[in-house]
C-alpha cells in the first residue's frame, strides 16, 4: 500500500523549477526545510480546507473552558468522504497570529481535539488531521490547566479510536503538540515538513546551551520529511510545487487532496478491530533497541570455597597496599562493570 | 620528598562519603542516617531522588521482586551527535548507574499484595524516555493486563531522550496505547510521581493514572524550565509546577510523604484491586469517583 502510494507521490513530482545551485551542505538543506516549515505564507489548515473540501463547517469549543484559535476542527467533505478535521491553525500576519497563538494550542484546544475526535467515532466519520505547530504553548496558564495531561489524552483517544485517522504534516511537527493530533493511521507529510521531539531552539538550548546552535539540532535530529520517512515515523512524503507550498498553495492541496482520498478509500474498508491492532501495531514498531534476551542478572556471585577465599584475601592484601600508594580505591564496583560488559559481550 | 602515611589519605576521602549536603536546607546529613530515612532530610524534609533499585527496595516487600525484561539495551538509532555522541552518554550512563537504561520493570509484592511495577532512574541520562523505557513501560502495562495484577509507575525523568529524536517522541504513543489497553480491561494503575516527572513523561503515561500520587516538592511540568524562558519570556508564579501547584491545579490525588508511600499504596490498591487477580481478598467495595 505504502509502495502504491510512494507512486503516486513520485507521478505528482514536478522537477524542481530552475533548481539553484543548493550547497550541498546537509545543515543548510535542513535549516532551509525548517524556514520554508514556518513560512508564514505557507497555507495552513483552512487555507488547505478551502482548497482540498467542498464544503467545510467549523466546530468550536471544548465544552469545558473555551475555544482555542490554534486548533480548529469541524466537518468536512473531501470528495466522496464526510470527515472529521482537525488541524492547527497559524495566522498569516501579526494580528492573526496573535488570536492562533502562532499556532501553539493550550489545553482547551487539545481537548476540542478530544472531543471532535469522540464525536467522529459516534458517527463512524473518519479524521483528517493537519499538523503544523511549533510546539504546545509552554507558558504558565497552560501548565495551570494540565496542558501535559490534555495532550496524554488526545494521544490515547487516538489510540482507541475506531474509525480511520488520516495524518499531515503540513508544516512544522513540533513535539508532543504536533504529537498530540498525528499519531494517526498513516502520516503523511509535505517534502518541506519537519517533525522533531523538541523544537530545534528547544535542543540547541539544553544540548549545546544556546539556541543560536539550533541547525546542528536540527540536522541532529534528522528533523526532515524525507529523514522521518526512511525512520518509519512518516510513511509518505507528498513533494510541493516550486520554491514551496507558499508559491502555489493551491496545487500543493491538490497533491495532498489525492493522496488523503487514496488513504482514506483503503482505510475505509479496513474492519474497525483491525484498524485499531494495526495503529498499534505501526507505532510499537517505532522503537529502536536491542534484546540480550531474558539471560539471569549479572549477579552470578557463588559462594567461594577455602582456596578461592584464601586467594582472594591475599590478592585483596596486595591490592590495598598499591592502592594506598596511588592514592585511589579499588572497590568491588570496577569489577561489577567488568561482569556487565562481558555479559554484554556474550550477546 | 614529604612522606606519605596511608591513613592520611583515606581520611581526606572520608567527607564526601560520609556526609551529604541538604540542598534544601544545607544541613550536612551522614548517610547512613540520610539512607535510614529513606533518603529524605531530617531537618526540612528535602526527598533526594532515588535510585531504581534503592527505590524498588523501598517499596517491595523484601525479596519478592523478579525482573522482567533486563536483556532490553538502548541504540542509536539517528547517529546522535551533541558535544558528545549519544553512545558515548550511554556508556558513560551504563558506567555511573549499572542500568542498561532509565528504566526497570518486573513483578513484585506490596505489603503481600502482587504488583507490576516499573521505576524510572534519574541517574541514566535524566530518566528520559527513548524506545527502552517506553517498551518498558508498555510491557509493564501489558504484564499486569495478562496477570491482571495493579500497575504501578515511579516516574523521575526529565522527559523525552532527544538523542533517539521522533523514535522517543512515539513513546508517548506507545505507553498510551498499552495503558489505555489496562484502563479497559478495568485493572489499576497507580502514577507515582518524583521528582522531576517533565516533558514527555508527564504528557503520556504519568499523567494518566487511575490515581496519580506525588512526592512533596517534586518537579512536575510539561515545558522545563530552560525550553520556557528560551521559547516565552513569561514571568512564572512562585511554586510554579511544584506537586503542591499541580494538586491545587486538580492533576494530582494526593502528595505523599516517602515514608508513608508504600503503605498508601498498598491501601489504595486495597480497594482498586481486580477481585480475581493478586493475592488481594478484594471482597471490599470499592467507591469510584
Amino acid at each position: 500500500m505504502v509502495d502504491r502510494l510512494l507512486g503516486l507521490a513520485k507521478q505528482a513530482e514536478h522537477p524542481p523549477q530552475a533548481a539553484p545551485a543548493a550547497p550541498p551542505d546537509p545543515r543548510a538543506t535542513v535549516w532551509a526545510s525548517v524556514q520554508l516549515a514556518r513560512n508564514p505564507r505557507r497555507p495552513h489548515t483552512l487555507e488547505l480546507l478551502a482548497e482540498l473540501a467542498s464544503e467545510f463547517a467549523e466546530l468550536h469549543g471544548d465544552r469545558l473552558f473555551g475555544d482555542d484559535g490554534a486548533i480548529v476542527g469541524g466537518l468536512a467533505r473531501i470528495d466522496r468522504f464526510r470527515v472529521v478535521v482537525v488541524g492547527h491553525q497559524k495566522g498569516s500576519d501579526t494580528e492573526e497570529n496573535i488570536r492562533r497563538n502562532f499556532g501553539m494550542a493550550k489545553p482547551e484546544g487539545f481537548r476540542k481535539a478530544i472531543r471532535l475526535f469522540e464525536l467522529a467515532e459516534r458517527f463512524g466519520l473518519p479524521v483528517v488531521t493537519f499538523v503544523d505547530t511549533p510546539g504546545a504553548y509552554p507558558g504558565a496558564e497552560a501548565e495551570e490547566r494540565g496542558v501535559a495531561e490534555a495532550i496524554a489524552r488526545s494521544i490515547g483517544a487516538m489510540t482507541r479510536l475506531r474509525v480511520p485517522i488520516v495524518s499531515v504534516i503540513t508544516g512544522e511537527g513540533g513535539s508532543g503538540g504536533a504529537l498530540a493530533i498525528a499519531a494517526g493511521d498513516v502520516v503523511i507529510a509535505l517534502e518541506n515538513a519537519v517533525y522533531s521531539v523538541i523544537s530545534p531552539e528547544g535542543c540547541a538550548s539544553i544540548l549545546w546551551r544556546t539556541p543560536e546552535k539550533a541547525a546542528d539540532a536540527a540536522l541532529a535530529m534528522r528533523m526532515s520529511a524525507r529523514d522521518q520517512q526512511a525512520l518509519g515515523v512518516v510513511d509518505v512524503v507528498v513533494s510541493e510545487p516550486g520554491e514551496g507550498a507558499h508559491v502555489d498553495p493551491a496545487e500543493t492541496a491538490r497533491r495532498l487532496r489525492a493522496v488523503i482520498i487514496e488513504y482514506l478509500t483503503t482505510l475505509a474498508a479496513t474492519p474497525p478491530d483491525e484498524l485499531v491492532a494495526l495503529r498499534a501495531r505501526r507505532y510499537r514498531s517505532l522503537g529502536a533497541f536491542q534484546d540480550l534476551g531474558p539471560g539471569p542478572e549479572p549477579t552470578p556471585v557463588e559462594r567461594p570455597g577455602l582456596a578461592d577465599r584464601l586467594r582472594r584475601a591475599f590478592e585483596a592484601g596486595s591490592r590495598t597496599l598499591g592502592d594506598t600508594i596511588g592514592g585511589r580505591t579499588v572497590g568491588g564496583r570496577d569489577q561489577r562493570e567488568d561482569v556487565g560488559r562481558l555479559q554484554e559481550d556474550d550477546e | 620528598m614529604p612522606l606519605k602515611f596511608p591513613f592520611r589519605a583515606r581520611r581526606e576521602s572520608y567527607p564526601p562519603d560520609l556526609w551529604t549536603q541538604c540542598p534544601g536546607c544545607g544541613q550536612m546529613l551522614f548517610n547512613k542516617h540520610l539512607d535510614r530515612d529513606l533518603r529524605v532530610c531530617a531537618a526540612c524534609g528535602h526527598h533526594f531522588r532515588l535510585t531504581a533499585t534503592a527505590r524498588l527496595a523501598q517499596l517491595l516487600d523484601p525479596g519478592t521482586f523478579s525482573e522482567r525484561d533486563e536483556g532490553l539495551i538502548p541504540v542509536d538509532p539517528i547517529s546522535f551527535v551533541d558535544s558528545r555522541a549519544y553512545a558515548d552518554r550511554l556508556e558513560a550512563a551504563r558506567t555511573a548507574t549499572g542500568l542498561r537504561d532509565a528504566a526497570v520493570w518486573g513483578f513484585g509484592s506490596i505489603e503481600g499484595r502482587r504488583v507490576a511495577i516499573c521505576v524510572l532512574d534519574f541517574g541514566f541520562m535524566g530518566g528520559s524516555m527513548g524506545s527502552v523505557v517506553g517498551e518498558k513501560v508498555a510491557r509493564a502495562a501489558e504484564g499486569a493486563l495478562a496477570e491482571s495484577l495493579p500497575l504501578i509507575i515511579v516516574s523521575s525523568s526529565g522527559g523525552a531522550r532527544m538523542q533517539e529524536g521522533t523514535l522517543a517522541l512515539m513513546q508517548l504513543v506507545i505507553t498510551l496505547g498499552a495503558l489505555d489497553r489496562l484502563r479497559a480491561a478495568g485493572v489499576p494503575f497507580v502514577s507515582v510521581m518524583a521528582d522531576p516527572t517533565t516533558g514527555g513523561v508527564f504528557a503520556s503515561f504519568a499523567s494518566v493514572g487511575d490515581v496519580n500520587l506525588a512526592e512533596p516538592n517534586a518537579l512536575i511540568g510539561f515545558a522545563g524550565a530552560r525550553v520556557s524562558a528560551g521559547t516565552i519570556a513569561d514571568e512564572l508564579p512562585p511554586g510554579f509546577q511544584r506537586s503542591e501547584f499541580l494538586l491545587s491545579h486538580g492533576f494530582i490525588d494526593r502528595i505523599v510523604h516517602r515514608s508513608a508511600l508504600r503503605a498508601e499504596l498498598a491501601r489504595i490498591l486495597g480497594y482498586l484491586a481486580p477481585a480475581g487477580g493478586g493475592s488481594g481478598s478484594g471482597t471490599r467495595e470499592a467507591s469510584r469517583g
